[in-house]
């Protein structure tokens, strides 16, 4: 591995002292709505919506400035204060605002704001809208705290806050019981990732003596090589459950229960990506490690196959989305297993899939909105005339994400085949084949939900969102569009005093392997139009198919959850119950039961006759006179 | 001869003791438990006779002063527990066990 320099973040000046604001403001904001109730229920949304703007304009500044330092001084620490201090342990709150967390700043604040202002419309008729908007800040305030942290403690603060305000959201609808059932999915999943991160965190205590990425960064180089490994796994433990990777994936799918908006922020734009995040920031360890780095490539290729295999056979088009949603992520994994080739291209995919995929969720949000709110894409059909901006939005999420020249995807994705080509030819090769199974998912999607002929249901009339909900769909679809070539000979220059340097030519034209992506994705086109374009969809789901069927189920995972981990439990605290009744209470009934029966004879003999008594007594005097004489004569 | 006193004791006091045993009246009872105690005194007559001490006679007087004090509570017993019952059966004096 190529030792790298690591370089130490500088003091913070000017406007980076006031860079915690980003923080507090959509915190203040989640406490206002949160605590006070029905004084503001008025204005809550709208406030809800200014926290996260304040946090925005915030990180904007905070990017201009950056771009205007030397490279070297990029990363700034903002120390803020000790949390505690006790022997010889020291942690302190600080925050690290480097190219590599500012990109996230901007990604949260930037499209978080965008579903903020979307909600104002898709959440109008909701009772509970101020409780959501608080629970939406709160969820901002604590994946900022995630990103900004400059230490794995501080980080973990954030990880949790995350669980706690995606449980929140995703119940949100909670007289649902499928609602509360998937929030406590998606809670006690993200615990087993938890338990991973609070190991690795200690196995970083325990090897550093500190949690500081100064300290970790430092200290890597010096770290013993199985250590390094023990510290990836677990750290890819944690990854997993955030970022809903196999084997942690199952709660991803049940996530969709919560409000669409929620799906968009917390499950395509922010909160699942938070495990890559953690990988690329954590490099300095996994570089060590080969062992760690190849378990990454792994969970990530096998995510990617099996979020697109999902994304195939699913009729609920948020399900659909959820399924792409693990793929993309998996893609992420995979490029951040690569090491330093692939870091870049994995936060470069993040950004860009941040963009079309909350674009893609809140467009699917829009079509529900015209549709009472039926999810089933086998209800939908002939959209694109009566939701045209929806439509066309959609259409530029789809482009995107299949990676049609040009747009997003096509430089972000292209660019992981080919790093994963360099790796191996076979994850090369079943990256491609995710690249095709997803243009052929979306195909299905578009054609059954925007092509084809009415399946409507009794009752339905579709109607284009009021424009506080196209303006960020549109705002999302520029995005889709021009991220790309954005950020495509930019990106690898800006995060690497991150990531280090590991120049990789990109180009405008395809390479060899992005011609190969090409052509494997127009025929997963093809095939998805030959499938589901030139005949109608039936109103059930065709049966017989076993691939297909292993799909609507989620790949069994529920079932190898249950059977593995569920079941298991089931029996062992069945047992303990067995246990606990039969031996230890059997125990203890079988003294008592003996005392209450001598104590009921003792009773009995309390009769109350006065001649039984002294039959007693002669019986007694008797004994005591054979005793007695027996004695004598012994 | 002291075998003869031992022998009309032994069968006085074996007859007290059945009458306490199985007789109903609280009176009947009472005389029983004097026979009894009468039998034990002709025993201590008998011994100190045969021993040629007083011993014996003097533990008898002992006996009877005792038994006068019992007779002199017990029949007051006897009399109130009567009056507020109007029977004298030891079987229906079981309060204690309700």
């Amino acid at each position: 591995m190529i030792g790298m320099e690591v370089i130490d973040p500088v003091a913070a000046t000017g406007v980076f002292g006031l860079a915690w604001l980003m923080i507090a403001l959509p915190a203040l904001g989640a406490l206002l709505l949160l605590a006070f109730g029905r004084w503001i229920e008025r204005i809550g949304p709208l406030l809800g919506v200014a926290a996260i703007t304040g946090s925005f304009v915030m990180a904007v500044l905070l990017f201009v400035q950056q771009l205007g330092s030397p490279v070297d001084h990029r990363a700034v620490s903002v120390p803020l204060y000790t949390w505690f201090a006790t022997g010889s342990w020291q942690v302190d709150v600080g925050l690290l605002i480097d190219p590599l967390s500012i990109l996230f700043a901007l990604l949260i604040t930037g499209v978080g704001g965008l579903i903020h202002v979307y909600s104002l419309g898709y959440m109008a008729h909701d009772e509970r809208k101020r409780r959501f908007f608080g629970y939406l800040n709160l969820f901002v305030a604590a994946m900022l705290t995630l990103v900004l942290a400059d230490d794995y403690l501080v980080l973990f603060v954030g990880w949790e806050g995350v669980g706690l305000a995606s449980y929140l959201l995703i119940g949100f609808w909670q007289h649902k019981p499928s609602a509360a059932a998937a929030a406590k999915k998606a809670f006690v999943m993200n615990r087993v990732g938890d338990l991973g991160m609070v190991l690795a965190i200690s196995t970083m205590l325990a090897m550093f003596g500190s949690s500081s990425f100064a300290a970790v960064n430092h200290g890597a180089a010096l770290l013993a090589s199985p250590w390094a490994t023990v510290i990836g796994l677990l750290l890819l433990l944690g990854a997993c459950g955030k970022s809903a990777q196999v084997p942690l994936q199952a709660w991803l799918l049940d996530a969709m229960e919560g409000p669409t908006p929620v799906s968009a922020l917390i499950h395509a734009a922010t909160m699942v990506t938070a495990g890559v995040y953690l990988v690329v920031r954590s490099h300095a360890i996994f570089d060590l490690s080969p062992d760690a780095q190849a378990a990454v490539v792994i969970v990530g290729t096998v995510t990617l196959l099996a979020g697109a295999w999902i994304g195939t056979s699913k009729d609920d088009i948020k399900k659909v989305l959820a399924g792409s949603t693990m793929s993309q992520i998996g893609y992420m994994m995979l490029a951040a297993g690569i090491g330093p080739a692939g870091y870049a291209f994995a936060i470069f995919h993040l950004l860009t899939h941040g963009a079309f995929k909350a674009n893609m969720f809140l467009g699917a949000g829009s079509v529900m909105h015209g549709m009472n709110d039926d999810v089933d894409m086998r209800h939908y059909g002939g959209l694109s005339k009566y939701l045209p901006v929806t439509f066309w939005t959609f259409a530029m999420g789809y482009l995107a994400i299949i990676g049609f020249p040009l747009t997003a995807g096509y430089f972000s994705k292209d660019h992981i085949i080919e790093a994963a080509f360099g790796r191996s030819l076979l994850v090369g090769t079943l990256a491609l084949l995710g690249a095709g199974v997803t243009a052929f998912y979306m195909t299905r999607l578009m054609l059954m939900t925007f092509g084809g002929s009415k399946r409507w249901q009794k009752d339905v009339h579709p109607h284009e969102s009021p424009a506080v909900m196209t303006v960020p769909l549109i705002v999302l679809a520029a995005l889709s569009l021009v991220a790309g070539l954005a950020m495509n000979w930019w990106i690898q220059e800006w995060l690497e005093p991150v990531t280090g340097a590991h120049p990789h030519e990109v180009g405008l034209l395809p390479t060899t392997v992005g011609w190969l992506t090409m052509l494997v994705v127009a025929a997963g086109v093809v095939v998805g139009w030959l499938v589901f374009g030139r005949r109608p969809i039936p109103a059930e789901p065709p049966a017989g198919n076993p691939l297909a069927e292993a799909g609507r189920n989620d790949l069994y995972g529920d079932a190898i959850n249950d059977a593995l981990v569920v079941q298991p439990v089931l029996g062992l605290s069945r047992a303990a119950v067995a246990t606990d009744a039969k031996g230890i209470d059997g125990f203890v009934d079988l003294l008592s039961n003996a005392i209450g029966g001598v104590s009921v004879g003792g009773r009995r003999a309390q009769n109350g006759y006065v001649r039984s008594y002294a039959l007693t007594m002669v019986l007694g005097v008797v004994a005591v006179g054979a005793v007695l004489i027996l004695g004598l004569v012994g | 001869m002291i075998e003869e006193y031992l022998y009309l004791s032994v069968i006085l006091f074996v007859i007290g003791a059945i009458g306490v045993m199985i007789r109903r009246n609280a009176l009947v009872a009472f005389m029983s438990v004097e026979l009894m105690l009468n039998a034990a005194n002709l025993a201590l007559v008998a011994f100190a006779f045969q021993h040629g001490s007083f011993d014996g006679q003097v533990a008898s007087f002992f006996v009877m002063v005792v038994a006068a004090a019992e007779v002199v509570v017990g029949l007051g017993i006897i009399v109130s527990i009567y009056k507020t019952r109007r029977s004298t059966s030891v079987d229906n004096a079981n309060l204690l066990n309700q």
